[in-house]
């Protein structure tokens, strides 16, 4: 048998895919933090609870009106990212004018009370939520077998990080939204509404979570602990990636996820750490970030 | 300069920002005072957690609120699974709030550590939450009490049944700290000696979400049973996982070395059904157990596991022994505590070793299909009861200094 690294082919392989499906969320996550962090300047410290709220807003909808998975998967984003929308109005956008760090203490606060709340309702075993009928079972690759849902969280979410980024990279809209972070005032002197670009733009790093949180509600349990599990390495990917950059924050994504992965075949007692390891190694070597910019 | 500002905030996070709780009540003397030590905000707080608490206050109620004629007070703090909060909480509640005794202590780690202070005060603490055989063996206190269940009771009850069954080779999933090793060597030496072999084991963090590298390397490893040294929703996690893998599906079968009612319920049926548990209770056991499940299930709107109902029994217990040591004096209690059988509908017939072991019988569990529960909360047929002396170890051999 071909070996690698002294392990055999076939199971490196298999992590490799692993790795994959889990960059597949970390690259989503990310990205709306990237989002959030390079047109407001917000560190986005709710972006846990964010993820959280839409897998248990798609259980909830399943529970309470009977609503599937597909709907679920449109309708759990649009009502987090409303939520975050009215969070904005109504709350952060009155820290724009200070250091960014209120608005790190606010997001985070933020995130605890969720969290907090929904241990109260829910408990931390969190609750089941099954795959959608339609992408159960598996396919056996030969080296491993792919569960169906799983290779489908690695295309959609290839897909929403792709269209995110043409969106704002592209678009007329995108192109308000960047310019109005340059420089606002002349922006809205324009006649572009600035303050609801801001709460759509952070509307839409909401939503981005919540749609990462469906997709991974059949896969763990629907917990409100699944947010503040992966946050912190979401965090530290934006990081790694440089903060701000788009297109940063989804390619680490999936790097680290495979950094991690593997990481559990040759050495599994430091898989939660690894990607730590690699933050610091890259904030003393390039402290922009891989992708970043020096400001 | 921002990014290092969030470089140094997230790495702060990911060590652990300890928002200690502060214990309420206010010292006095004429009090018995219990502390309630576990983990209320994290993977186990469904385990043992806030309904612990409640569990420790309804043995309060039932004894009558009072001891020696003086009024008993339950306190209770988050450990947040930390053995450093853990043990600078049991000082404080030592030291300062005259806390007389710390129970349930959830997570081996932080049970170990707490005991440790506690047999430094002369302390008296009671583990109901936590699993590691330790605390009765090396580590063990002639003022500390292990209550519920332990590694040994686990590894015998469910590792027995599964190698009975014909599953003869194994290969563990353990969480990495001082409880995973435990149940791992304690199942995996049960197994030896009964002619399996074990093929292998990796090593995970507490609180993982993602088993599918573990579980991979579990499934090429060609084991008939996967044994998950783990708990709490690490556990759930797993399970859930192994079926999308198709793990269960091709033949090995999962071993849930610590599993209870709570997760089973945050599973639920369709994923879980077919388990095989060891737990040291069951509500539906027979009408003793059903009354306080009743009453239970009422002020927390769950049913308990066997972390709460030891939890009751430890305090209920406790109580007994102040009132027949008549004195809250460490060293007269411990006595009581040591000699006094315990008998109510947790521990039939249960008796305390030297090394401080209660030893009480234990059952083995399957959890029902979806259509075999009649009822919420109906999860497991009863297959077998596990005499106590078979379940635990003989404090003899416990390798505990205490035992001449």
């Amino acid at each position: 048998m071909t070996m690698i690294f002294g392990i055999p082919l076939q199971a490196f392989l298999g992590q490799l895919l692993i790795g994959l499906i889990n960059g597949s969320f970390y690259a989503l996550l990310s990205l709306g933090l990237a989002v959030i962090f390079g047109l407001l300047r917000v560190i986005n410290f709710a972006h846990g609870a964010q993820y959280m709220l839409g897998a248990f807003v798609a259980m909830l909808l399943l529970q309470y009106f009977g609503i599937n998975y597909w709907f679920a998967l449109i309708l759990a984003p649009l009502i987090v990212g409303l939520f975050g929308a009215i969070i904005e109005r109504t709350m952060l956008s009155r820290l724009y004018d200070l250091d960014p760090l209120y608005g790190l203490l606010f997001t985070f606060g933020l995130a605890l009370t969720i969290e907090g709340t929904f241990r109260y309702l829910y408990g931390s075993s969190g609750q089941p939520y099954t795959v959608p009928p339609q992408l159960a079972g598996g396919i056996n690759l030969g080296f491993m077998f792919l569960p169906i849902y799983r290779g489908w969280v690695v295309v959609i979410s290839l897909a929403a990080c792709i269209g995110t980024w043409l969106l704002i990279e592209k678009t007329k809209l995108g192109a308000y939204l960047r310019a109005a972070t340059e420089n606002p005032v002349l922006v809205q002197a324009f006649g572009v509404n600035v303050p609801l670009l801001l709460t759509l733009t952070y509307g839409l790093g909401a939503a981005l979570a919540a749609f990462a949180g469906v997709l991974a509600a059949p896969v763990y349990q629907v917990s409100p602990l699944m947010g503040s599990n992966i946050i912190i390495v979401v965090f530290a990917v934006v990081v790694v990636g440089g903060m701000g950059s788009i297109m940063g924050a989804i390619l680490t994504g999936y790097m680290l996820g495979i950094a991690e992965g593997l990481t559990k075949v040759f050495y599994p007692e430091a898989s939660n750490i690894v990607i730590f390891v690699i933050m610091a190694i890259v904030l003393l070597i390039r402290p922009a970030g891989l992708f970043g910019r020096d400001a | 300069m921002r990014k290092t500002v969030l470089a140094s905030l997230a790495l702060l996070l990911a060590s652990g920002t300890a928002f200690a709780q502060t214990a309420s009540g206010a010292a006095s003397d004429g009090k018995v005072k219990i502390g309630i030590l576990n983990d209320q905000s994290g993977v186990y707080a469904d385990f043992g957690g806030k309904s612990s608490v409640e569990a420790a206050r309804m043995a309060v109620e039932d004894f009558g609120g009072k001891v020696l004629g003086v009024p008993v007070e339950i306190v209770d703090a988050d450990h947040q699974n930390k053995a450093d909060i853990a043990s600078n909480i049991a000082r404080q509640w030592y030291d300062t709030q005259q806390v007389d005794a710390i129970m349930e202590l959830t997570t081996s780690s932080v049970a170990l550590a707490v005991q440790s202070v506690a047999k430094e005060k002369k302390k008296i603490d009671i583990v109901t939450g936590a699993a590691t055989t330790d605390l009765t063996g090396k580590a063990c206190s002639p003022y500390g009490f292990h209550w519920a269940y332990d590694t040994h009771a686990l590894a015998v009850g469910t590792g027995g049944a599964l190698v009975k069954q014909g599953g003869d080779s194994w290969f563990f999933l353990t969480a990495d700290y001082a409880f995973g090793y435990s149940l791992e060597q304690q199942t995996g030496d049960y197994v030896k000696s009964s002619g399996g072999k074990i093929l292998g084991s990796v090593r995970h963090p507490l609180s993982t979400s993602d088993f599918s590298s573990f579980l991979l390397q579990a499934q090429s490893s060609g084991a008939k049973v996967i044994g998950l040294a783990n708990a709490g929703l690490d556990t759930a996690n797993a399970i859930k996982q192994a079926s999308e893998f198709g793990i269960t599906q091709g033949g090995q079968h999962l071993a849930a070395l610590l599993f209870t009612l709570a997760e089973v319920h945050g599973l639920g049926l369709e994923a879980a059904q077919g388990l095989t548990l060891t737990e040291g209770y069951y509500w539906n056991l027979d009408d003793k157990s059903r009354e306080f499940a009743k009453k239970f299930f009422a002020r927390t709107k769950k049913m308990p596991n066997m972390i709460h109902t030891g939890t009751y029994s430890a305090v209920l217990q406790y109580l007994k022994a102040v009132q027949k040591a008549g004195t809250d004096d460490t060293e007269a209690v411990a006595k009581a505590l040591h000699e006094m059988p315990v008998d109510d509908f947790f521990a039939r017939g249960g008796t305390v070793g030297a090394n401080g072991r209660m030893i009480h019988d234990m059952y083995l569990l399957q959890v029902k299909k979806p259509a075999e529960s009649k009822e919420p909360w109906d999860y497991f047929n009863v297959l077998a009861t596990i005499p106590g002396k078979e379940a635990y170890i003989d404090p003899a051999k416990s390798g505990c200094d205490l035992v001449k």
